[in-house]
This record gives C-alpha cells, structure tokens and sequence, in this order.
C-alpha cells in the first residue's frame, strides 16, 4: 500500500465536478432502458401536442394561430419539466445507490455537487430533447431552432427556474431521505397551470393574473408565444424572467444549504436512502 | 500543533427527547488503533459520524487533525476516509469506475496506478470490472475498505468493517487493516461490536452503553481490571450493568 498523496482540496474543483459527472455517465451508458425514457416520453408528448395542433390548425381565426404555438409550449415545458428532473434524478440516483454517505465524507463540497447535477440536467435534458426537436420538424414543420437566440434567452431561464426547483426538492430529500422523492416527481406540475404554458395568462382570473407573473416560465411562455404567434422577440419579458430567476435561484441555494444544515442536525446524512 | 489525531470534547447528541450520544470525552493519538465497543443503540454509529462531521453535536465539539468538524471539515475530509454499512457504492457500475471516481473526488495523481496497486493489494484484480452489485459480501467489503484507502488516510473511520463476513475473509481483512495501519502510521477508530476483532487490532478500547463511555482502557487493561480473559466477557459484565461488580 504505496503512498501518492491527495492534492490540498481547493475551494471548487472543476475536476470534482467531472468526475461526478463522469460517474454519472457511466450510469446512463450502461443503462439503455435509462437512455431510452429520457427520448421515449418528450416523443409522446410532441406527437400528442403535434396532431392536436394539425386538428386545431385546420380552423381559422385566432384559435388556429394560438394553435400553432402548441408544439412550441410542450417543447420549452419538457425544458423546465425535464431539466428539473434530470437534475433530481442525477441526486435521487445518489440516495436510491446509498452512495450519499461516501460523497459527503469525500473532498466534494456542496457547490460542486449541485454544479455535477446541473450539468447532468444539460446532458439528459439534450439526450432527450435534440431527437424530439428533430421529430416535430419532421412530422409537423415545427422548427424550434428556427426561434434562434430567442430559444437560447428561453432555454436559459427555464433551466434555471427547473434547477432552482430541484434544488429545493433534493434538500427536502437530504433532510427526510428517499420517502421524500415524489416531490421531485410533482413539484414543477404546480407551474402548469400557473405559468400559461398552453394559453395566455390573460386566460386566468384577475387575481391568479398577478401571481402568474410573479413565476418567471410565465415571461417565457408568454414570450414564445409573441414570437411564434406575431413575430415579435419581447426581450423585456426576457430581462423580467431573468430577475426572478435570480431570485428564485437564491433562494434556492439558500433553502438547500439550509436543509443539508437541518439533516447534519437530524443526522440524516449517513442514512438517506432510508 | 495537536499531538492527538482526533479529539472529542464533551459530546452530546440528542435526537427529538432522547439522548443518543451523552458528554463523550476521549482523545486519539496519532498512529493509534482505537476501537468503540458497545451494543446496539450504545451511540457508537452516532459518535462515529459526528466525528466525521456527518452530524452535528447537540453540544460539545469534535477535532479531526486539528479541525473543528462541525465547521471547517472540508480543510481535513482529504486526509480522511470511512467505510460503514450504511452506505455502498453504486451497484451499476464496475469496481474500477467506482474507485476512479473516488480516486479523483480526492484528487489522486495516477489514478490507473493508484487503483492498480490497491487492486494488487487488496486481492480485487480479479473482479476490477464487474458491476459492484454482482459481487459476493466479502468482496464489496474489500471493494468498500480500497474506497476507504483510495487516498491514503492519515485518519481511517471504520463502522463494523467485518460485519456479516465469514470468519476466513473477516481475518484477511483485518490483516490487511494491520498492515495499513503499520505502513502508513495511520489512526484508526473502528466501532465495532465484535471482540476478537478489537482485542486483536486496538491499542486502546472505548466501551459505551446508553450513549455514554463507561470504559476506557487497553484491552490488556481492561481485562486485567475485570477479571475475565477476554473482551467479550467484558463486553457481557458491561452491557448486562454488571460494571461496578465487575470492576471490583
């Protein structure tokens, strides 16, 4: 038992998030039941929303102009619902694998955890997405790409608004252990029907109004829908989205850092899976 | 700078009403085996985590190699590492991604070499690249115990390192934990509730019961003071309250 001894630990270490991420990884390349859901719902999802658009879309009016933006909203909400997702199960995977305790005896500190998940959040979320992207242009004519910078200003603030979730979600799950994951399963279903995903926010009643536009995905889908709808980039309801995000986000951080602090009082940390 | 490796002060740790761990005291010096004996529910697993900074005291504090664990264990948690029942590593993945991903979470040079010679010595070569979840026990306990030393500790925490292990495996184990111990200088308290394993491989015995240290000795010591010949007569006089009687 040679030594070579380990480096000083550094405040953040690029190198300990990738080799979370490459642990990761490595589940999934092994796992091609795994690899096959990350594409399998997002696809029943778009040809659902795809052939209900093609029915809608064959009437006139407003209707069928509101229509065409269906497949634009179930796309940008598998972004918010998936990104959040992969992120949570990249952490349930931890606690499923009893491998939490090893991890926070290592040198790996809270900061590059949650920096490992959100890039796991990326890669799944584009292992699912891309192919399904690809599909809606060639079963319905529906480009997201085509929405260019305006999908990168989307994209962006959803997945920090579905990270932010998760956050949330897997402190709740330091602090009570694996009997609390179904809040990762439903958390972001809440935004559904809040943030306007399939109909403007005008749709909800005066009171709800002021609450939807306290959630930043509203501003998102608000904005898609000027977009695919007139044509016009609203790029105010993009800097709005962003604030809020950034508050969400703190707070986020702040209630994760909390909960982990509530599990080391609770001694939870050693025994999550249970 | 401390002479002891870890130093525990006062330690209380209560869970809702109940006390599971109450004003532990003890000091490990460098380079010393020490082992916690007590039954179930004796506070061992509990004082082992605080140690490690896992959990926090109720009251009282904890240094590791001079650190306050409640606050600053990042500084330290390098030059440490554990293996407990409690925890595994994920089953999906070979022993060899396993311990490469360990190797670089604790920023090990030469990780291939690394993981090479541990293989090498702790008999794994055999089975570097099968799926962890298809071992037998005794091969994921080496598996757990090379995770345990993957970066060289000067403080290893071992939670019932032989649990559950025939008695052939369990003895080359705690051979292997010999020999570290005697390469490296390492200290290591191990919590265990198996005598013959503590009387072979500690310097020094803590027996709780109720979350409370009630002995604190050699196991040479500890024997000579109660009168049996060996520790699991002890452990029996301590955990059925026969101490004081005992001890005279």
């Amino acid at each position: 038992m040679t030594s070579s001894a380990p480096r000083a630990p550094s405040r953040f270490s690029p190198g300990r998030v990738l080799a979370m991420v490459e642990r990761h990884l490595y589940v999934l390349r092994s796992s091609w039941p795994r690899l096959l859901e990350l594409i399998y719902w997002p696809t029943v999802q778009m040809l659902t929303w795809g052939f209900l658009q093609s029915y809608i879309g064959e009437a006139s009016g407003r209707m069928a102009m509101a229509a065409g933006a269906f497949i634009g909203s179930m796309l940008l909400w598998d972004i918010l619902f998936r990104g959040g997702l992969g992120f949570s199960i990249s952490f349930l995977e931890e606690v499923w694998a009893k491998n939490l305790g090893n991890l926070m005896m290592s040198p790996l500190r809270p900061s590059e955890l949650v920096a490992s998940l959100m890039t796991m959040s990326v890669i799944r979320l584009l292992i699912g997405m891309v192919p399904v992207t690809l599909m809606a242009i060639f079963f319905f004519g529906f480009n997201l790409w085509a929405l260019g910078l305006a999908l990168a200003a989307f994209f962006a603030n959803l997945i920090l608004t579905s990270w932010s979730i998760a956050l949330f979600t897997s402190g709740i799950i330091l602090r009570h252990g694996a009997g609390a994951e179904g809040i990762a399963w439903s958390l972001t279903f809440i935004l559904m029907p809040l943030c306007a995903v399939y109909y403007p926010v005008a749709v909800l009643p005066d009171w709800l109004q002021h609450l939807a536009w306290s959630l930043p995905p509203t501003y998102v889908f608000e904005g898609m829908r000027a977009l695919v709808i007139d044509g016009i980039f609203r790029a105010d309801l993009m800097i709005w989205a962003l604030g809020l995000n950034a508050i969400v986000f703190a707070v986020a951080v702040t209630s994760f850092l909390i909960l982990m602090n509530r599990a080391r009082i609770a001694g939870t940390l050693l025994q999550s899976s249970e | 700078m401390s002479q002891f490796a870890i130093e525990a002060r006062h330690l209380r740790k209560v869970f809702r009403d109940t006390p599971a761990v109450d004003d532990v005291s003890f000091a490990i010096p460098k380079g010393s085996v020490v082992g916690i004996l007590g039954g179930n529910g004796a506070g061992k697993t509990t004082t082992i985590a605080m140690v490690m900074g896992l959990t926090l005291p109720t009251s009282g504090e904890v240094h590791v190699l001079g650190t306050d664990m409640a606050r600053h264990r990042h500084d330290v948690l390098h030059r440490m590492n554990f293996e407990s029942p409690y925890v595994d590593l994920p089953g999906r993945l070979p022993v060899r991604q396993n311990l490469s991903v360990f190797a670089k979470l604790y920023g090990m040079r030469d990780v291939a070499v690394r993981i090479a010679r541990l293989a090498s010595d702790l008999d794994l070569t055999s089975f570097l690249d099968r799926p962890t979840n298809r071992l037998s026990a005794g091969q994921k306990t080496r598996v757990a115990l090379a995770k345990s030393l993957i970066n060289d500790p000067e403080v290893l925490l071992l939670d019932e390192p032989t649990a559950s292990l025939d008695p052939d495996t369990a003895d080359w184990i705690r051979g292997r934990l010999e020999d570290y111990r005697r390469e490296r200088d390492a200290t290591i308290l191990i919590a265990s509730h198996n005598m013959a394993e503590v009387e072979r491989l500690c310097d020094r015995v803590i027996m709780m019961k109720s979350g409370r240290i009630v002995d604190d000795a050699s196991p040479s010591d500890m024997l000579a003071r109660y009168g049996r010949s060996n520790l699991e007569e002890v452990f029996l006089d301590v955990a059925r309250g026969r101490v004081q009687e005992a001890a005279q």
